[in-house]
């Protein structure tokens, strides 16, 4: 693929909104996420594929948005953290999070969400060590994980307790 | 209290899980630029000449500066300017920064910044600091005044040598430990904005806005109240981002020179090259008992490797001595450090600054003392406390201590008296402690000036406004903040706003380092709000016709004491307040004291209002076939003096605690002989995941200090510090070797197990 290449039309849907923006072949998703939509919740930290904080959902499963083209994804379905909230209230995982102090300085938080709400989207009791090897694609430097397995799994059970997912 | 010392959520918690916080990089300005520095191929070069020609000459390159537009040195300390924005003559270090180009996108300003073309006279480079301390080495930085020694600092107490003669017991150790980096998740970023009318704002992530406010003044040429500074929230810093970078000047210059908004994002290959992570150090620990355990005395010697440029490096070498004179009582201490250039990335803070390396070694050589003497380390240890009240060795005055609860709450947790030399071959435990500093009492450029300060801004719809030049960092000192004008104006959370971190709006705090925002913003914010509290006591006072001190401030009411049924919503109060006395606003800042510190020089490097203590247990489990050691658990005890808010105080133990274990098992910022960094990325720089991580236990022990605002002192740096002491001496309590260099990798482990069973 030749850097530069002929603009290109995207559609896809974002966080519930059907989005179509022109975007060249070379254009990684993040970049669409943050600079084309201004969604800029997801973060990166490495643009490598390394750090994870750049995790998003594409039709349910996570990605890491620096290293998937943008083009990879016409037509899907992506979410990101700012499509997480249940309207204005917070989604029982970001209550956790806020709840345990699972979020230091927050960089890495929208990319661990992502892949935690993965996770309960398909294991509704998952162990700690599912949970640890659910977001083990996720660097965080502040909290050493303790509280952010705390938080999914608290998040867990209040989701299993209100029937949702 | 009603709010001390509750779990609470921070008052910024909701916008870090929504995705609104906005990191630096998360801004945007009309017409911005895309900026990127051109850096250095060789580890030491003279720059020959350098043509920006081609690159200006690409459609879409607005500006190109190198050197010669920035020629005036900085640094974080005034003692040691050795810095250029952009190198002027000579290059020190693969990744120094030569030249900077400012473009419509970043793909147009990567291809111009690979059209700079530079002449490069290639010079004899120097890596190894005893190598560039030899007769003959090449020469570093011009302004080291002795060869390549940045910093040497010789200083004694008492008669070591007699005392160590005398000993019963005298072990001597080599330690080794390499740099590590602080690797925060958020790389660097800053934005350049220039106004025709002279004013410069520059949007930066870092942990000390009042100091690159400063010196973008001085270098740039423009007068400091036409700076405006303003720093976002950062995604993590942990000493990386304590002083000015190479991208902050560039973004503002190339602001200046276009006059369009310029930001530069470093890769994260630049963020591992620009580094200023913990400095590898050579150390060499004589310490010395008597035969019933008491220690005796201590000599120490270290050689520290520092990069091409000072950064904090005198301090470090002092802290590389200083800080080993608690928790337990020297007799008689020495040490001599020798911080040395050499053509690397430039060393600087990393949590728990210049003394976790020390404190390895220190504690390893206490555990081998209690071996020698066949006690348990523990006990070792409680044989020398240094009481609470009481003078370190090196005179640093110590008021709460509560290490002696550490050890009894990290005993007990562990099971320590169950395990300890109890467990099976390849399993085993170990004990280490430590203590540090919540803020320094002297500021790192000679001034008679608060170290902090905090305004208040109080309004009739109820709302209470902080103004604070604190530097949110992940580590919740907007929340901190919060906290203290809850607790005594008695507003909900909810109508506390905390604007922070900007130069243009903010009252100066000296930066988010050093553990002293807690100990010296908190008490800044304490007073403030305590004048502000006293003006809406008098108002209801005045209007309930009682004693202003009857009336209590909580849970959103001014209430009568002893008549609860008596009471007024705050925002009425503060309405009375208001029409009394006018708008209600106040300050209030804090001078750490000055004249506690030993009269030597050197002897105010360290000294703090209050000090930390901490002790860890820490389990693992050795394979003798691979190496690899397991972390099974950390028990981690830290006196914080009082947790304002345990949620935030348990994250920074774990947060420490895991660090520290990171950089016993992984972490190692490695170059080859050319200069090249070994791995400058998140996956080849080995960093813990959540399945590598031990559990962690905290058990917070408060021991109310005097000074601290409400009795609290540091939990930010202390936690870190025993972890590595404490996984080294569980490998030896698991298999029987002694591991001084790290990291502990499996073939370390192998090498120490292979050569025991030859003994």
């Amino acid at each position: 693929m030749k850097p530069d290449g002929d603009v290109v039309q995207l559609s896809l849907t974002v966080n519930g909104d059907a989005v179509t923006v022109g975007v060249r072949p070379e254009r990684t998703l993040a970049e669409v996420l943050r600079y084309d939509l201004g969604l800029t919740g997801t973060k990166q930290g490495c643009d490598e594929g390394d750090c994870g904080a750049c995790t998003v959902l594409v039709d349910g499963r996570t990605v890491l948005a620096c290293l998937t083209l943008a083009l990879e994804v016409d037509g899907a379905r992506v979410e990101t953290v700012e499509g997480l909230a249940r309207g204005p209230s917070l989604h029982p995982l970001q209550e956790a999070f806020v709840r345990h102090g699972a979020a230091q300085c927050g960089f890495c938080t929208p990319g661990i969400l992502a892949s935690a709400r993965a996770l309960l989207a398909s294991e509704a009791t998952p162990t700690r060590e599912a949970i640890a090897e659910a977001i083990s694609g996720n660097l965080c430097r502040c909290t050493g994980y303790t509280k952010i397995v705390d938080a999914i799994e608290d998040a867990a059970t209040r989701m299993r307790d209100e029937g949702t997912r | 209290m009603t709010v001390v010392g509750t779990r609470q959520p921070r008052v910024d918690a909701a916008d870090r899980v929504t995705g609104r916080t906005r990191f630096a990089d998360d801004l945007t300005f009309a017409g911005m630029l895309c900026g990127r520095i051109v850096r250095s191929p060789h580890a030491h070069a003279r720059i020959v000449r350098i043509d920006t020609v081609r690159a200006r000459a690409l459609p879409g390159v607005h500006a190109v500066i190198t050197g010669a537009d920035m020629p005036v040195r900085y640094g974080i300390l005034p003692w040691t300017q050795d810095e250029y924005p952009l190198a002027v003559d000579r290059a020190l270090y693969v990744g120094d920064g030569v030249a900077a180009v400012a473009a419509v996108d970043e793909a147009t300003a990567g291809r111009a910044a690979a059209l700079v073309d530079i002449v490069w006279e290639v010079l004899p480079h120097v890596l190894d600091p005893s190598e560039a301390l030899a007769p003959g080495a090449p020469k570093v930085n011009d302004v080291a005044k002795d060869g390549n020694v940045t910093k040497h600092v010789e200083l004694a107490f008492g008669d070591v040598d007699g005392a160590l003669a005398r000993s019963d017991v005298v072990v001597d150790g080599e330690y080794e430990f390499p740099g590590s980096t602080h690797a925060a998740l958020e790389p660097h970023c800053a934005i350049g904005i220039w106004e025709p009318s002279g004013v410069l704002t520059v949007y930066t992530a870092t942990q000390v806005p009042h100091y690159v406010h400063r010196e973008l003044s001085r270098v740039l040429g423009v007068p400091a109240d036409r700076v405006r500074v303003v720093q976002p929230p950062v995604g993590g810093a942990f000493g990386g981002k304590s002083e000015p970078f190479d991208l902050e000047f560039c973004a503002a210059k190339l602001a200046m020179v276009t006059g369009r908004p310029v930001k530069i994002l470093y890769t994260r290959e630049e963020v591992f090259y620009s580094h200023r992570g913990r400095h590898p150090m050579r150390m060499h620990f004589r310490v010395g008992a008597t035969r019933d355990g008491k220690l005796t005395a201590c000599a120490a010697r270290t050689l520290i490797d520092g990069g091409a440029y000072a950064s904090f490096g005198l301090v470090t070498a002092y802290y590389a001595g200083q800080l080993v004179t608690a928790p337990l009582a020297l007799r008689a201490y020495r040490f001599e450090a020798t911080r040395v250039y050499t053509n690397k990335p430039a060393c600087g803070p990393k949590r728990g600054h210049g003394s976790v390396q020390p404190r390895f070694a220190f504690e390893v050589s206490i555990d081998k003392i209690a071996e020698k003497l066949s006690l348990d380390p523990i006990e070792l240890r409680r044989r020398n406390l240094l009481p609470a009240d009481a003078r370190t060795v090196n005179e640093f005055a110590v008021r709460s201590n509560g290490f002696a609860e550490c050890l009894r709450r990290v005993e007990e947790a562990s099971g320590w008296k169950e395990k300890f030399r109890k467990l099976p071959f390849g399993r085993g435990v170990g004990v280490a402690g430590s203590f540090y500093i919540s803020g320094t009492n002297y500021p790192i450029y000679p001034n008679d000036m608060p170290q902090s300060a905090v305004q208040l801004k109080l309004d009739r719809s109820g709302r209470v406004t902080v103004f604070a030049g604190t530097s949110e960092i992940g580590q919740g000192s907007d929340a901190m903040l919060a906290l203290v004008v809850c607790e005594e104006l008695g507003v909900e959370p909810a109508s506390v706003r905390v604007v922070t971190g900007d130069t243009d709006l903010t009252p100066v705090d000296l930066g988010a380092y050093s553990s002293r925002v807690t100990m010296m913003a908190g008490n800044a914010c304490l007073k403030a709000a305590r004048g502000l509290a006293d003006r809406v006591r008098e108002a209801v006072a005045k209007r309930w016709e009682c004693a202003a001190g009857d009336v209590l401030l909580a849970a959103g009411y001014a209430t009568l004491r002893e008549n609860a049924g008596r009471r007024v919503a705050l925002a009425e109060a503060f309405r009375w307040a208001e029409a009394d006395g006018g708008t209600l606003g106040t300050t209030g800042c804090y001078h750490a004291p000055k004249d506690v510190h030993g009269a030597y020089r050197g002897g105010t490097i360290g000294a703090s209002p209050a000090y930390s203590f901490t002790a860890h247990v820490a389990e693992v489990v050795v394979d003798t076939e691979t190496g690899a050691v397991r972390v099974e658990h950390i028990w981690v005890a830290h006196d914080c003096g009082r947790a304002l808010n345990p949620v935030i105080v348990e994250g920074q133990m774990e947060g420490g605690a895991y660090m520290g274990f990171a950089e016993a098992l992984f972490e190692e910022h490695g170059f080859h002989p050319s200069g090249l960094h070994r791995g400058p990325s998140l996956l080849d720089y080995k960093l813990p995941t959540s399945l590598d991580v031990p559990g962690i236990s905290s058990l917070i022990v408060e021991s109310r200090d005097p000074e601290g605002p409400y009795g609290a002192k540091e939990v930010g740096e202390g936690p870190l510090h025993p972890s590595i002491p404490a996984i080294a001496n569980a490998i030896h309590a698991a298999v029987g070797v002694r591991i001084d260099s790290l990291p502990f990798t499996p073939a370390r482990v192998l090498r120490a197990l292979a050569s025991k069973n030859r003994c």
